[in-house]
């Protein structure tokens, strides 16, 4: 009962409850209901949400909704739900992805119904599963159970070349996640028995795998062994992320997706390895986080540069997209390992950007898609005189994308790159080339698309977008304008969550607050990476 | 006396059953529902004199001339075989209906080969686990080739006729050496030998050559060429009895002979196990790749699986050996299921079935596919099924025993392993509406029962690991650990 009262349990299991429905109620005929299904439980779920909203108290305790159960207990591993501000923010955007996602496809998807409701419903609670675990066990079932859905929203739904995107998207993964796993293993038993055999005597503590008990004994662990676990964490985070040398699974991946699954994909999917990355490898690996900090920068400014300039020569919408993706995401990870409060509010802020505005471009591509069947940017032209309305979403987006002020992109970017310069002037110059770049290939893209005549006579006919895809796109663009306009309150959440993060992995940081950068001596660009 | 009759008396129960199905078989026209309901009736009769038994009998007690121990090892032990055998006789069902093969013969030497599995997990002795690794080697010998009419069938007795009788000869071997080094075959007496002082090269030679036979029974690598042949050329339902039951008590015996009695002289053959659950896991699951055919990809899956086990016996210790238990629990309910769908899919008789043939069966019978769905996921070791729930117990155990690379590379060839059960998947899913038309399942009634009760069991094992473990380590606390 009490397991039912939870909130967070509620919203975890509700779209489970909802693939249970469509898979034993309905016959495979029922396409009308199975769609109703689907829609009612994505809703509801985005509607139970919502109270985190306000109902989460940023000044409160660490992780708040908590919900602690006895599960196995002679390994030490419990179930153990709870979020911070960081999780409540990343559970709104997937569950209004989610709900997104399910409304979308009702055109798009023409077969195996059933299957492909079922499996986007499994898929999201997988999602929120791994935002709410508490528990490296728990953590890592939700982690891979939704590997399984996606496997088959790429294989069965996607394109031309499904099976080999979708295989490859799964090996990526799961060999990430396996390294993790052993990661894990090896932190777990530092903590309690020590791994005998090499000589590394453990902590003594009883032996868990709760994260927030690991939290406090995150200090202790030695510089050597961090960097292991750190290793092992990297492996299986900056696949998901994608990171530089890891991306090459991500554009066959999107472009073979359903729109929908593109969707889950970029909105959520990717956002679980920069959640991986800030909610264990910064504060349980504060050493190695700290000695990594080149490292991974390095491959951050790798991402942002090499994604915007591959995605320039991208001939395929959505392909130009993914690649977009991956020089976002740089943007994510640069703030993230500039280890500041602006830096990693930016990051975490630019990890809700990215899924409202790449969300919001899949959509956009899959309208065009459903009515030509094709993605080539040469087979568009002129479309701002046929599709009006679909022009100007696509504007606004696109806007949201490059980062315009008024609009959300902005804000996060601004943050990290305050972040960034607060550490390194190089990090916020190179990183800034990669704004410019994105607004070349964003604008670039729109004025081959929307500009100019019509030069495909099945153009001329196209109709606009219909007011359910509208509705689709609609919240996106609010959300966007609100955090451009007014970021305050997401903010706000995520503030004490990432001074506590920023506490763990950089201490003296918080008491004393480096000049701004301009001002600080040229001599130590890096004064203040060592902590 | 009383108390010797008392400890054997679920093998004496099941030996005197199988008789009575033996000599049932013999008139004309008897079912093979009748029969099989029989049999398992005979091994529910067991297992209840197995509980009545181990009720009224202390764990550390020794019987028949001490070689015959009634622990919570040897009786964890026994569940597993007799779940296993019980399965592959409900699997079996409709298969014998479908040939007109003398089910009871069939039915009576799985019984037997159950009974010598059942002595393996309480042998305290050399001789005695001899004997029952004999008895249950002679019984599967003729029921690997138990459709004589059919070629592969033979191929497949044959070579693993000749090939077992060779491990059993090494196997004799090592065991005079080691009789030769310590004066003993109780497992307790050379424990103590060892333990004094540094074993003799007698004794080293004795120990490699046991392991030798002991790794040619659970189809480890280097000792595993007789298996593909044989899982291949089997009638589905022994081959997936033999992956399971005779592998799970060929571990119990490796469990009790190598992480137990020669413990102290671990230093020898450690570092051998170790290569050689490395070479399984890696060797196994890369042959595995390129089969096109299911059964004998099944085949290099159970060979990887083996050396995943492996990886728990190196690590030793109560959490190795526990780990393993687990496992052997986890990998029977699992591994049956699978072959459960490939005897489901044998539509037209006796052959192998190629990949290609899952084309569109989720379509077709969507309910089967997400059982073997979960099989494949549970064999990958992907949650929220059990197969993962084992691993993780069986990594954790070797990280805890330092093996670090040992778990990288197991954690890498299971994700490797995933390729392969994944083209299984893809086929079954993914092959829709490319006009491929499904195989057409015959009416098996209790093949798709049994499969229904592993399924639920991977889920169910796979959520809540606790009590199984659990039990698992209850196993583990009388072995003749130093």
């Amino acid at each position: 009962m009490e397991f039912l009262l939870n909130p967070l349990n509620q919203i975890c299991y509700v779209p489970l409850l909802g693939a249970l429905i469509i898979i034993f109620a309905l016959k495979r005929e029922q396409t009308r209901a199975i769609q109703a299904v689907a829609t009612v439980t994505a809703g509801l779920d985005f509607v139970i949400s919502l109270p985190l909203w306000w109902r989460y108290l940023p000044d409160g305790e660490p992780f708040q909704f908590v919900f602690k159960a006895s599960w196995i207990p002679s390994i030490g591993s419990s179930y153990h739900f709870g979020v911070d501000g960081i999780s409540v923010l990343l559970i709104l955007l997937t569950t209004l992805l989610g709900f997104i996602s399910v409304y979308s496809s009702f055109t798009a998807i023409t077969h195996r119904n059933k299957e492909y409701y079922a499996f986007l419903l499994l898929l999201q609670t997988g999602m929120l599963g791994v935002f709410m675990s508490l528990d490296f066990v728990l953590f890592y079932v939700f982690w891979e159970v939704m590997l399984v859905p996606m496997y088959f929203l790429i294989g069965v739904w996607g394109g031309p070349r499904k099976l080999y995107a979708a295989i490859k998207f799964f090996m990526y993964t799961l060999v990430g996640s396996v390294l993790m796993l052993v990661g894990i293993l090896a932190l777990y038993f530092y903590n309690s028995t020590g791994l005998a055999t090499i000589g590394l005597p453990g902590l003594g503590n009883p032996a868990t795998f709760d994260v927030t008990e690991l939290f406090k004994v995150a200090p202790q662990i030695p510089g050597g062994l961090q960097m292991w676990i750190f290793l092992a964490f990297f492996v299986g985070f900056a696949i998901k992320v994608p990171m530089f040398p890891f991306h090459t699974w991500l554009p066959d991946a999107h472009v073979e997706a359903p729109t929908a699954g593109s969707v889950i994909l970029a909105g959520v999917l990717l956002k679980m390895g920069t959640y991986g990355f800030i909610r264990f490898s910064l504060p349980l690996l504060p050493d190695a986080t700290r000695k990594a900090v080149p490292w991974m920068v390095g491959l951050a400014l790798i991402g942002i540069v090499y994604g915007a300039l591959v995605a320039m020569a991208q001939k395929d919408m959505k392909k130009l997209v993914a690649y977009s993706s991956v020089s976002h995401l740089g943007f994510v990870m640069l703030g993230m390992f500039a280890l500041n409060p602006s830096g990693l509010s930016g990051s975490v802020l630019q990890m809700i950007n990215h899924g409202l505005s790449t969300g919001g471009l899949f959509l956009l591509v899959g309208i065009v898609y459903e009515r030509r069947h094709t993605r080539m940017i040469a087979d568009y032209g002129g479309l701002a005189k046929v599709m009006p309305v679909y022009a100007m979403l696509f504007m606004i987006i696109t806007m949201a994308s490059i980062g315009l002020p008024t609009l959300n992109g902005f804000v996060g970017e601004l943050l990290i790159l305050i972040g960034a310069f607060n550490r390194s002037t190089a990090w916020a110059v190179v990183a800034a080339s990669g704004i410019v770049l994105g607004a070349a290939y964003m604008l670039w893209l729109y004025q081959r698309v929307f500009f100019g005549e019509i030069t495909h006579e099945e153009n001329k006919t196209l109709t606009d977008v219909t007011r359910r895809e509208a509705w689709t796109l609609i919240p996106l663009v609010v959300l966007c304008f609100w955090i451009g306009l007014y970021p305050k309150p997401f903010l706000r959440i995520i503030e004490p969550s990432i001074r506590r993060v920023v506490q763990v992995v950089d201490p003296g940081y918080l008491h004393h607050p480096p000049m701004p950068a301009a001002q600080a001596p040229a001599a130590e660009p890096h004064g203040h990476t060592g902590g | 006396m009383l108390g010797d009759i008392l400890a054997v008396l679920p093998e004496t129960v099941l030996a005197l059953l199988g008789m009575v199905v033996l000599l049932a078989g013999l008139g004309r026209g008897r079912s093979p529902l009748t029969l099989g309901a029989l049999t398992i009736g005979s091994f529910l009769l067991t297992g209840v004199t197995l509980s009545w038994v181990a009720g009224g009998i202390a764990p550390d007690d020794r019987f028949m001339f001490g070689m015959f121990a009634v622990d919570r090892f040897a009786i964890f032990f026994k569940v597993v075989v007799l779940l296993s055998s019980s399965l592959a006789v409900v699997l079996s069902l409709d298969y014998l209906k479908r040939h007109d093969y003398r089910p009871g013969e069939y039915l009576s030497l799985l019984m037997f080969a159950t009974v010598g599995m059942m002595t393996m997990a309480s042998g305290v002795n050399l001789a005695a686990i001899y004997v029952g690794l004999e008895l249950m080697a002679l019984s599967t010998y003729v029921l690997a080739g138990y459709f004589r009419r059919e070629v592969r069938s033979h191929e497949a007795a044959a070579k693993y006729f000749v090939l077992g009788a060779l491990s059993s000869g090494i196997l004799l071997y090592g065991l005079s050496l080691l009789y030769g080094a310590t004066g003993s075959l109780d497992l307790a007496t050379i424990s103590g030998k060892l333990a004094a002082g540094k074993p003799s090269m007698a004794a080293v030679a004795g120990m490699a050559l046991l392991a030798c036979g002991f790794l040619f029974k659970v189809a480890a690598v280097p000792f595993h060429m007789w298996t593909p042949d044989v899982y291949e050329g089997a009638p589905t339902p022994i081959t997936a009895f033999m992956s399971v039951g005779p592998k799970a008590a060929a571990f119990a015996i490796l469990l009790r002979v190598f992480a137990g009695a020669l413990a102290p002289a671990e230093a020898s053959w450690r570092p051998l196990m170790w290569g050689v659950a490395a070479l399984t896991m890696v060797w196994g699951n890369i042959a595995a790749l390129t089969q096109d055919n299911v059964k004998r990809m099944l085949a290099y899956s159970s060979i990887a699986h083996a050396g995943y086990a492996l990886v728990g016996l190196v690590a030793g210790g109560a959490a190795g050996v526990q780990s393993v238990l687990l496992y052997m629990l986890i990998y029977t309910v699992t591994n049956l299921g699978a072959f459960g769908f490939v005897i489901l899919l044998e539509s037209r008789g006796y052959a192998g079935e190629t990949v290609a043939d899952y084309a569109g069966l989720a379509r077709k019978h969507p309910l089967a596919a997400f059982g073997m769905l979960l099989f494949l996921l549970s064999l990958g070791g992907i949650p929220p099924t059990a197969g993962f729930m084992g691993k993780l117990y069986l990594f954790a155990a070797a990280i805890r025993a330092g093996h670090v690379w040992l778990v990288v590379i197991a954690v890498l060839m299971s994700a490797v392993s995933m390729f392969y059960y994944l083209r299984i998947v893809l086929q079954m899913y993914l092959r829709d509406g490319e006009g491929v038309e499904p195989a057409p399942l015959v009416a098996s009634a209790w093949t798709e029962r049994a499969i229904w009760v592993c399924a639920l069991a991977v889920l169910v094992i796979g959520l809540f690991p606790g009590p199984f473990a659990a039990a698992a380590q209850a196993g583990l606390g009388i072995m003749p650990l130093p």
